[in-house]
């Protein structure tokens, strides 16, 4: 996830705490929050994850026009078929996250998120045949410069698709 | 509030209910909120006539953020230093969810957890670890 300008608000965290299913109040309630030991409305520990709304070309969201999405319309896919292996559908799969936290985020925040690649390697695995495994690792850096999230992800790809 | 140090043996655990019966309309609330439309997640044609999948499924981070509500339900709010996982098995809509935490050691002002959510079948779903300050 690379996002040159990823702005923390309070409206973000708001939606991203429902869809977690986390009603604590230091995500929704400035006057709560004052009363925490943070002080402040923070954001929950994998917000950093929705940076994907701030990174102009990330690939699993569709383009304002529409067009080349390969989810379904008229047809199952709307993309060209291709040699691809199962399991990619939407180029493979999350199987590790990690976050360092040197501090949590706040609203007023503004972010950069820069992602360079990490080691790469393969396992045989039988239910979904030889994977693929890639590291990217991502530094959160705030508006004085300072880095205060760092994310390793690990994607992998199978041969299958991994179902059951 | 937060956890103390004093409180703590290595081998305590804490453990929520992290959802029941998972909906897919929760699974798309998450994909609105963090910008992930992966269409394994939400579409259903797509995912089971393309993909060849039984069904959508969660996202993993759907997964990682609602055990990291059990998490900072247990150790505070800000307090966490680390927090990784790896997905272990897929979460459909429909399973019922439990996230467990256990106190691995203590040490400097640094709590560090084992992590773990397992599905009604007492499958794990996700494992990993933390790590929190604590007073």
């Amino acid at each position: 996830m690379a996002a040159e300008r990823f702005p923390i608000e309070a409206s973000h965290i708001m939606m991203f705490a429902r869809s977690i299913g986390d009603d604590n109040q230091i995500y929704y309630d400035e006057a709560y929050a004052k009363g925490t030991e943070p002080g402040t409305i923070i954001a929950p520990p994998t917000f950093a994850q929705a940076s994907a709304q701030f990174d102009p070309d990330y690939f699993l969201r569709p383009k304002v026009d529409g067009k080349g999405w390969f989810g379904s319309g008229k047809n199952p896919t709307g993309a060209k078929p291709s040699g691809g292996g199962g399991g990619g559908g939407g180029g493979g799969l999350h199987a590790e996250q990690h976050f360092v936290y040197h501090r949590h985020l706040k609203p007023g925040d503004v972010l950069t998120a820069t992602t360079k690649p990490g080691k790469t390697w393969e396992k045989e695995s039988k239910r979904a045949g030889k994977l693929m495994f890639s590291e990217s690792v991502t530094e959160y850096r705030d508006q004085n410069g300072e880095l205060v999230i760092t994310a390793t992800g690990v994607g992998v790809r199978t041969e299958r698709p991994v179902g059951s | 509030m937060a956890l103390k140090a004093s409180d703590l043996n290595v081998g305590d655990t804490y453990s929520e209910t992290l959802v029941e019966d998972l909906k897919r309309t929760q699974i798309v609330q998450y994909a609105g909120a963090s910008g992930d439309y992966n269409p394994l997640h939400t579409d259903e044609v797509f995912t089971t006539k393309v993909a060849g999948y039984p069904s959508v499924f969660a996202h993993g981070m759907l997964t990682m953020g609602m055990t990291g509500r059990m998490l900072t339900d247990y150790v505070g709010d800000g307090r966490l230093t680390k927090y990784g996982v790896r997905f272990t098995n897929q979460v459909w809509p429909g399973d019922t969810l439990t996230g467990t935490t256990t106190v691995e050691s203590v040490e400097n002002g640094i709590a560090r957890f084992q992590v773990e959510t397992k599905n009604q079948d007492g499958t794990t779903v996700l494992s990993g670890y933390a790590e929190a300050r604590v007073d």
